[in-house]
């Protein structure tokens, strides 16, 4: 695809639906990451990335080649990627003497760097290495945080957000029951931080899913299969605050609608509002109660006796 | 004796659903905290760092993700289920962490030449149902066309019997029709200049209903097989003759004309017509002489 200044108007139909699924849109795409080398890569790394880019699978692309770019001071190269292939995050690795087995996890907001934050590896065990049965790929994997620092300290703070963005894969409506199999565990002790990845095949599951809906929550066993990393923080670049305030901005029409004249109650109760128009209250229609109607006077009694009177006789 | 047995019974049940319930309830200081719509838990517990150094690392970790685990299902099976062919199927909520987007969002686009346009002249869109007020009866005119097919009368085709309001559709289809109905079936009709050729105008294929008449359709695969098996050919040779040298002829005249063409445009239209027709006239009487000699030879030899 040739790029005059960044313009390019489709020729056929395919081209233009190429095009609007790559453009801003309301609700966005998968985030797609890209995983590639730096100038320098050691064993470690190299199969640390080819297991994150299998957790990843296909919402990512992976290069085979060595890029000598350093992302902490020129994002420039990241950047020209990012347009091509219309990825948001990205995972730089690389090895060197003063900072041996680094990733580099990162995200970009309008293909401009947001964050980035460096994690060294001091243990990894790949996937090869544990030899347990895998989940399938594409697996939407469930997360888990676990650990003081990821809510008290600002770096951990973000350093979560990424990796939930990192690792969320696409957002769906309804997920099917026996395909929460993939679990990722993170924990935060001792400014390190632990990612251990579970699969999870408790056996009460295929039973309990013979059953309909109400079935009984069954006992988790977890069992680990995938890649596992002991990770420590050293650099981050965050985003300025009123940058990352822009990146959050939803467009309006995603808001939910407010349903006028209906509030809550703090007990949940729902409350709705009726307006009228004002009602004169002494013409108000109520129950019709016979007995309590005024009577004309004693005119009207005899005329009662007699009527009474005659009805007894016909009954005789 | 029988209410003993029943207090025995509901005394078990009990136990069992306690049993039941320690095994998936989970002890924690703090509650954990849920974002269902994306699976994720935030576990803002404090982590025993003796207990993690007195254990090996890895076992302590897992079952610290066991129970974190085991406290996101049950989070999770507390939202509605539904069956989608023939799978359960839980429906997640909307995910309430705030992630940064990927892009910012779309801006309006603007407005075409055709928007600001009526826009300019106040147009608005009217949308256009489909139902017309028939005043000429077209039900009536359905229903005796149905009686007429119905008795094998024959009816005036498409186009013929014109209703009041006729849509492009209904003008264009009897234009072709009449376009068809000429002598030579509409070989030799000109088309305007910028009319485009008629479309869907072939025939229309019928088959055989899949499951129908069994007789009828061993009937027509044995034939079928029958005449594989035959050792008769299915050419019909003279109409093959005959089609071959209709096509030597108009190659000869085609050829003779271009030759023709050629040579008059230097000369004139006249001479070039003449020696064209002329040259076609000879060489069809040729091969028309050579054609039926050779076409019996053929058939004497196979």
């Amino acid at each position: 695809m040739k790029q005059k200044e960044g313009v390019i108007k489709p020729k056929t139909k395919r081209a233009k639906r190429f095009l609007d699924n790559r453009a801003p849109k309301l609700t966005e795409n998968v985030k797609n990451a890209m995983i590639m080398k730096g100038g320098n890569t050691s064993m470690t790394v190299t199969q640390a990335l080819k297991d994150i880019y299998a957790l990843k699978k296909p919402s990512a692309v992976l290069y085979k080649k060595k890029n000598i770019t350093r992302p902490f001071e020129d994002s420039s190269s990241l950047e020209f990627f990012s347009k091509k292939t219309d990825s948001s995050l990205f995972l730089f690795g690389s090895h060197n003497k003063k900072r041996p087995n680094n990733l580099i996890f990162g995200r970009l907001f309008d293909f401009h760097v947001l964050d980035m934050i460096e994690l060294g590896i001091e243990k990894y065990n790949s996937l090869s290495a544990i030899k347990n049965s895998k989940c399938p790929e594409g697996t939407k994997p469930m997360l888990v945080f676990a650990g003081e620092a990821f809510d008290h300290d600002d770096d951990h703070k973000r350093l979560k957000s990424l990796l939930t963005d990192f690792f969320r894969g696409p957002v769906v409506p309804s997920v099917r029951l026996a395909g929460l199999e993939h679990v990722l565990h993170f924990t935060a002790l001792e400014g390190k931080i632990y990612m251990r990845s579970y699969s999870q095949n408790s056996l009460g599951f295929s039973r309990s899913l013979l059953k309909k809906s109400g079935c009984r929550t069954p006992r988790i066993e977890l069992e680990e299969i995938g890649p596992s990393f002991d990770f420590v923080l050293r650099r981050t670049h965050l985003a300025s605050d009123d940058l990352y305030k822009t990146a959050h901005r939803q467009p309006k029409a995603l808001k939910p609608k407010k349903k006028k004249n209906i509030s809550h109650d703090t007990f949940g109760t729902k409350f709705g509002r009726l307006h009228m128009q004002k009602q004169d209250l002494a013409k108000l229609q109520t129950r019709k109660m016979k007995g309590l109607r005024k009577r004309r006077g004693p005119a009207a009694a005899a005329e009662g006796e007699t009527s009474s009177k005659t009805a007894k006789v016909e009954v005789e | 004796m029988a209410a003993c047995s029943i207090e025995d019974v509901l005394a078990k049940a009990e136990q069992d659903e306690a049993e039941k319930l320690k095994s998936i309830t989970v002890q924690k200081e703090l509650d954990i905290e849920f974002d269902i719509g994306n699976l994720v838990a935030y576990d803002k517990n404090r982590i025993d760092i003796r207990q993690f150094r007195e254990q090996k690392k890895d076992d302590f970790l897992r079952s610290l993700a066991r129970d974190n685990t085991q406290l996101l299902i049950n989070e999770i099976w507390k939202h509605p289920t539904e069956r989608v062919e023939e799978v359960i199927v839980v429906k997640l909520p909307e995910p309430t962490t705030a992630l940064p987007r990927e892009k910012p969002p779309p801006k309006p686009r603007p407005p075409t030449k055709w928007e600001e346009f009526a826009k300019l002249k106040g147009i608005q869109k009217k949308k256009k149902t489909n139902l017309v007020w028939d005043d000429v009866a077209k039900n009536e005119l359905h229903r005796l066309r149905n009686i007429a097919r119905a008795q094998k009368i024959k009816v005036p085709g498409v186009g013929l019997t014109p209703t009041a309001q006729q849509s492009t559709t209904d003008l264009s289809r009897a234009v072709n029709v009449a376009k068809v109905s000429t002598a030579s079936a509409g070989k030799f009709q000109d088309r305007l200049p910028k009319e485009k050729a008629p479309r869907n105008t072939g025939k229309k294929r019928k088959f055989q209903p899949v499951i129908g008449n069994f007789s009828s359709e061993k009937q027509r695969q044995l034939d079928l097989l029958k005449v594989m098996d035959s050792k008769k050919p299915r050419l019909d040779v003279n109409k093959a003759v005959n089609k071959q040298m209709r096509e030597d002829d108009r190659e000869e005249s085609a050829a003779k004309f271009r030759k023709g063409g050629k040579k008059g445009r230097k000369g004139g239209n006249f001479s070039g017509k003449g020696k064209g027709k002329g040259g076609g006239g000879k060489g069809r009487a040729g091969g028309k002489g050579q054609g039926p000699p050779g076409g019996k030879k053929g058939a004497g030899k196979r």
